[in-house]
């Protein structure tokens, strides 16, 4: 059994409840249902705030270029971006695929949700911050360059799909060691593990909040493993995070259906 | 109309300007002094625009984009008026920039640049203070130098639209303990306001309380702890910010 936290789409409150993982059932206060029975929203309402190149892998792919124009050096801070509120989606809600664009990339990624405001924190102390973890897919189209913001590129409608809920922090046992695995269609895409962060989870939150205040219910996506995996319109994607759960969500031309936060 | 929101005697109003005061919804009268303000609206996304125009362009080295260059803000950057803005003790370029920023009114997706306008709620004062100290060029201008706590002062008012006449003509001005150091004028931009609302929804959705800064003029000045800052937009207002050290503050 673990703790979980999220939010249905019936209701506007939120819901503590204990998930069974292997069965995969929901215990409520006073009712269970099976995983599938459910429909999850959108589990936090902060701030998502991305994370590029936290994964070594990422690194080397790039190679000497770190070095070269634009970029002249490897990056020494976090390289942060962020995810707007109309990216947000629901688990199982659709991806619309945009007109301009052949393939999207998975954007796999563990999300530290926040528990308290967190102003210039230690690592030391940084567990005390975390409510739990959540899996986010932070879509992008593809694009080589990093040296501007790539907002054209990763914020549009649908491109942040969050959930289906967050993991209560006490059952997680090492979040910087957590398999994440990727299926475009059930095919397996993808497989890494948070083993691979370049700043571990502590640490990113330790950096990050010595100049920029997270509040409760923000989310810091961890970054987003080496190798995108690609999908068209039409797919389904799936990504499974170890002891967190799994987001689905499939890519739609010109979908209206997307459910809004 | 202008509108503000402030806190006043343990609670948070909502206020319009009246007889060169604030004036609250239950018919209280404050002056400026008597309130502390916050930011006019509750920020939800928001835009700002690096080197749109073509002066501060130059000024930085670098030729005016043909696309715009967009970057975003967390809610941890913004400040009222007269507030104070931390700078790091170990800082060398510290500098501010005087945005006119246009407030969202409705949601807005494929809007035509004819229409843009319709959009607009009104439009306030932001100071897109930077550091340059910590730019790297990754997701530059990245948010160590751009998203920092405190360093994007707003307000102090809301002007509705239809108070201002042309949004595009409208004097810019930065003084550091009243000495004028940075003159400019809205209709050096290089992406229009209406152009920059087509240009945005185009691809995303946009919604109320989202913001635009529409980027700053040349005329940029290293600030340091204990300036006073007023950045001035013609029509729109005159917001006050005080630059305070970090070495006071706890780690």
């Amino acid at each position: 059994m673990v703790k979980i936290y999220g939010r249905r789409q019936e209701m506007q409150q939120t819901f503590d409840a204990e998930l069974d993982v292997d069965a995969q059932v929901v215990r409520f206060h006073s009712s269970r249902s099976h995983v599938n029975e459910l429909r999850f929203a959108v589990p936090v309402i902060g701030t998502v705030y991305g994370t590029a190149l936290n994964y070594r892998g990422e690194l080397t792919n790039m190679g000497e270029k770190v070095n070269e124009e634009p970029y002249k050096e490897p990056p020494k801070a976090p390289v942060l971006y962020i995810k707007p509120k109309n990216t947000f989606r629901s688990h199982k809600a659709d991806i619309p695929f945009p007109e301009d664009s052949d393939y999207l990339q998975v954007g796999a990624a563990l999300g530290i949700v926040l528990k308290k405001q967190a102003t210039r924190v230690t690592v030391d102390h940084a567990s005390d911050y975390i409510a739990g973890f959540t899996i986010v897919n932070d879509v992008s189209i593809p694009h080589e360059s990093m040296h501007r913001p790539a907002i054209k590129e990763k914020a549009r409608d649908g491109f942040c799909p969050i959930g289906p809920w967050i993991v209560d922090v006490s059952d997680i046992n090492n979040a910087d060691d957590l398999a994440i695995n990727v299926y475009v269609n059930d095919d397996l895409k993808q497989s890494n593990s948070t083993k691979n962060l370049i700043r571990d989870v502590h640490t990113l939150l330790a950096d990050v909040t010595d100049y920029m205040t997270l509040y409760e219910g923000d989310v810091l996506l961890v970054g987003t493993p080496e190798n995108q995996p690609l999908f068209q319109v039409g797919d389904t994607v799936r990504i499974d995070i170890e002891g967190i759960g799994s987001l689905e969500n499939k890519a739609v031309a010109n979908s209206i259906k997307g459910v809004n936060v | 109309m202008k509108r503000a929101r402030v806190a006043i005697e343990g609670a948070i109003h909502e206020a319009v300007e009246a007889e060169g005061k604030l004036k609250l919804k239950d018919g209280r009268l404050f002056t400026e002094d008597e309130v502390s303000w916050l930011p006019p609206v509750e920020p939800g996304t928001v835009f700002v625009l690096g080197l749109n125009y073509a002066d501060h362009a130059k000024e930085l080295s670098f030729s005016a984009p043909k696309e715009p260059l967009v970057f975003l803000k967390g809610p941890n950057t913004f400040l009222g008026h007269n507030g104070s803005s931390i700078r790091p003790e170990e800082a060398t370029n510290m500098h501010y920039e005087c945005e006119l920023a246009v407030v969202i009114g409705k949601q807005a997706k494929n809007v035509k640049k004819e229409n843009a306008y319709d959009y607009v709620a009104g439009y306030t004062v932001a100071n897109d203070y930077a550091i340059r100290d910590y730019l790297e060029n990754y997701y530059r201008p990245n948010l160590k130098v751009k998203n920092r706590d405190t360093l994007t002062p707003i307000g102090p008012w809301l002007v509705d639209k239809d108070h201002i006449k042309d949004p595009m003509n409208l004097e810019l001005k930065t003084s550091v303990n009243g000495k004028v150091t940075q003159n400019g004028n809205t209709s050096d931009m290089v992406f229009s306001i209406p152009e920059l609302i087509e240009y945005l929804s185009s691809f995303m959705t946009l919604n109320p309380n989202d913001i635009i800064l529409t980027g700053t003029p040349e005329g940029l000045e290293k600030v340091i702890a204990g300036d006073e800052v007023i950045t001035e937009i013609e029509g729109v207002g005159q917001l006050r910010n005080y630059i305070i050290s970090d070495k006071n503050l706890v780690t």
